[in-house]
């Protein structure tokens, strides 16, 4: 009996030394030195161009705010968390910040007092940049004017706003490192992925998540929805290498905002208008050489609405090809191939093929125009149709975009369009 | 006299008249903002007048702001504010400047009401209350409420309802201009039923044949504007 007893203590016991050590093994090795690097001209402005890359503005700014004071609303499924200042005001910013503060919370994901972050900050990716670049970073955000923007408190529920469950998740899927480069590959390539999966941040959108919203490194780059944004994000990988000519339109894309074929929209056009576009050419050259070596990955994606019969979707696609010809083959043509930098094709465009007719049918309810750039400064728009069409006739135009000129997707239901 | 110094004078004014000239729509923007026209109508005259209003005429510098604060979250609508979200300043300007450039062609979109509520709207619109330092929206708008250069707009041939939803908008921060925001502080002395009786009066005024804004020296303004400085 006492034996027993004893032997399940043990166990106990070692559980609770197996759990502790769990948790504690994102934790192991924190090294925190101070730096000393003078903020030179020099410096800041390649900070500038970091946190460009990086797209912090896009976060750390509330819609027409002050840049980089912070605030601004992110939306998660556990709750709303609120950018940080990243000015340097001594009350509300990075005022009293050293730049081993700093690099801290972008290389083990922590606060200036030790507090562990919410990932929303995507540490999972920052941990990967080069104490370097943090620095210069750093220097840049020193450089611009403080701002007073107190910070706001997330709305995280409990268990998931405790520092325990920040432990559980972090022992989970963090952990801090530097990019190793790979060297079978160019220095090109290599460039590129400590971009997309460094300061880019790629996967935080194009890489599947898991229930506790973890970035799941085996799915890779599969995409899958951004339900706070209503949106969903593509797959990158491909399942064949890309041509030179289709990575060289991939560049235009990520450049300019528009294509010869293709337009950003939604997210992704933000994130062309705030970074992408300020980018070197070289940069954006080693990102799409990074980018077109991604392996094929599918998303799982939830059917989009209820499944359409085989007699309803040729009813549809009929329809579809009249509410075509009246309302949108004046720009993207009968043969659906648009007009080059002007209406993007819409024959083997993966916004109108992916599974998910979710963006396409953003697209037509509510228009939008590509983002302006140094590129393309002046884009073209496209119209909103949510007060002109029916339900039916947008779930039967969507089906047949969707199938026309060699498109092989689903057909699009009238109820799923209604429940928009 | 060398061939330089004839050329001076021309160089000089070319030189003035750049930033002027950046203004000017240029002859291949109609497709490009061929998006609006969804809404606001062929060369922004709305063929409904209800929600979506006639923006062909206005001001350029009024446009340019609503541009920016709908892409800025200073005004909200559901469809405005992800269209522009985007959009470059300059483009902005280019598009404010294409709209302000063509002929409003503007009706009355008319709609009965009271003799009591006109005549209160009217002496609103026309004497405001200096009981509560309310000023007349003549005042600003012009007496023929056809507006100001650069940047006040008429108000007239606008639908009532789509009125009323701006002044109720702003008095309950819904829509916002740059600060001082003067609108949100005229709109926060009406109450619902003056703001009604305000609109409907404005609505009936009759359409002048030259419906430019005047392009005079702008009336001393009673409030600070941040838009129209």
């Amino acid at each position: 009996m006492k034996r027993g007893m004893l032997a399940a203590l043990g166990v106990a016991a070692a559980g609770v030394v197996g759990i502790a050590a769990w948790l504690e093994w994102p934790e192991i090795g924190e090294h925190v030195t101070a730096t000393d690097v003078p903020p030179t001209p020099e410096l800041i402005e390649q900070g500038q161009y970091l946190a460009r890359a990086g797209d912090c503005i896009a976060c750390h700014t509330v819609p027409g705010g002050t840049p980089f004071a912070g605030g601004r609303r992110i939306e998660t499924p556990f709750g709303d968390v609120f950018s940080s200042n990243l000015t340097p005001d001594d009350a509300t910013g990075l005022g009293t910040w050293s730049s081993a503060d700093f690099w801290r919370a972008m290389h083990y994901g922590k606060s200036r007092d030790g507090r562990r972050l919410y990932p929303a900050f995507p540490y999972t990716n920052l941990t990967r940049v080069t104490r370097a670049d943090s620095d210069a970073l750093f220097a840049y955000l020193k450089s611009l004017p403080p701002a007073a923007s107190p910070p706001k408190p997330a709305t995280v529920a409990f268990p998931y706003n405790t520092q325990l469950a920040l432990r559980v998740w972090r022992a989970l899927y963090f952990r801090p490192g530097e990019m190793t480069e790979d060297p079978q590959r160019s220095a090109q390539w290599n460039r590129g992925a400590y971009l997309v999966e460094g300061l880019g941040h790629c996967n935080a959108c194009h890489g599947a998540r898991t229930w506790l919203g973890g970035t799941d490194a085996a799915a890779g780059y599969s995409g899958g929805t951004l339900p706070q944004l209503g949106w969903d994000a593509p797959p990158l990988g491909a399942d064949r290498p890309l041509t030179d000519a289709e990575a060289a339109q991939l560049k235009d894309l990520l450049q300019a905002g528009t294509s010869a074929r293709d337009v950003t929209t939604g997210p992704m056009a933000e994130v062309v208008f705030h970074s992408l576009q300020h980018l070197r050419d070289a940069d954006l050259t080693a990102i799409v050489d990074y980018l077109r070596t991604l392996p094929a990955a599918h998303p799982e994606t939830a059917r989009f609405g209820p499944l359409v019969g085989a007699e309803q979707g040729d009813a549809l696609r009929m329809l579809g090809a009249t509410v075509y010809r009246e309302h949108c083959s004046d720009c993207h043509g009968a043969d659906g191939l648009g007009k080059p930098l002007v209406y993007p094709a819409l024959a083997a465009n993966r916004l109108v093929t992916a599974e998910s007719a979710n963006n396409a049918l953003r697209t037509v309810l509510f228009g939008g125009f590509a983002p302006s750039t140094a590129k393309h400064p002046r884009p073209y728009g496209m119209p909103p149709f949510a007060h002109q069409l029916s339900p039916t006739e947008i779930a039967a135009v969507l089906t047949y975009v969707r199938s026309a000129w060699g498109n092989d997707a689903p057909a699009v239901s009238p109820a799923a369009v209604s429940e928009r | 006299m060398t061939a330089l110094e004839r050329l001076w004078p021309g160089l000089l004014l070319c030189a003035l008249a750049l930033p002027a000239a950046a203004a000017e729509p240029s002859s291949d923007i109609e497709p490009r903002v061929e998006a609006c026209a969804a809404c606001h109508g062929h060369q922004g005259r709305s063929a409904e007048e209800g929600y979506a209003p006639s923006i062909a005429g206005k001001p350029a510098r009024y446009l340019y702001e609503q541009l920016r604060n709908f892409r800025d979250g200073r005004r909200q609508n559901l469809v405005m504010q992800p269209m522009l979200a985007f959009l470059a300043d300059d483009y902005l300007q280019e598009i404010a400047a294409y709209y302000a450039a063509q002929d409003p062609a503007l009706r009355v979109a008319q709609r009965g009401a009271g003799e009591q509520v006109l005549a209160t709207g009217r002496a609103l619109v026309e004497h405001g209350d200096a009981t509560r330092r309310l000023p007349a929206c003549q005042e600003c708008h012009g007496a023929n409420l056809l507006g100001h250069e650069p940047a006040i707009p008429g108000l007239l041939a606008l639908s009532p309802d789509y009125l009323a939803a701006q002044l109720g908008a702003w008095r309950t921060g819904v829509r916002n201009a740059k600060t001082p925001d003067c609108m949100a502080q005229v709109a926060s002395l009406l109450s619902p039923d003056e703001i009604a009786a305000v609109t409907a009066w404005i609505a009936s005024r009759p359409v002048p044949e030259a419906h430019r804004p005047s392009a005079d020296t702008p009336p001393e303004l009673p409030l600070r504007c941040g838009a129209a400085p």
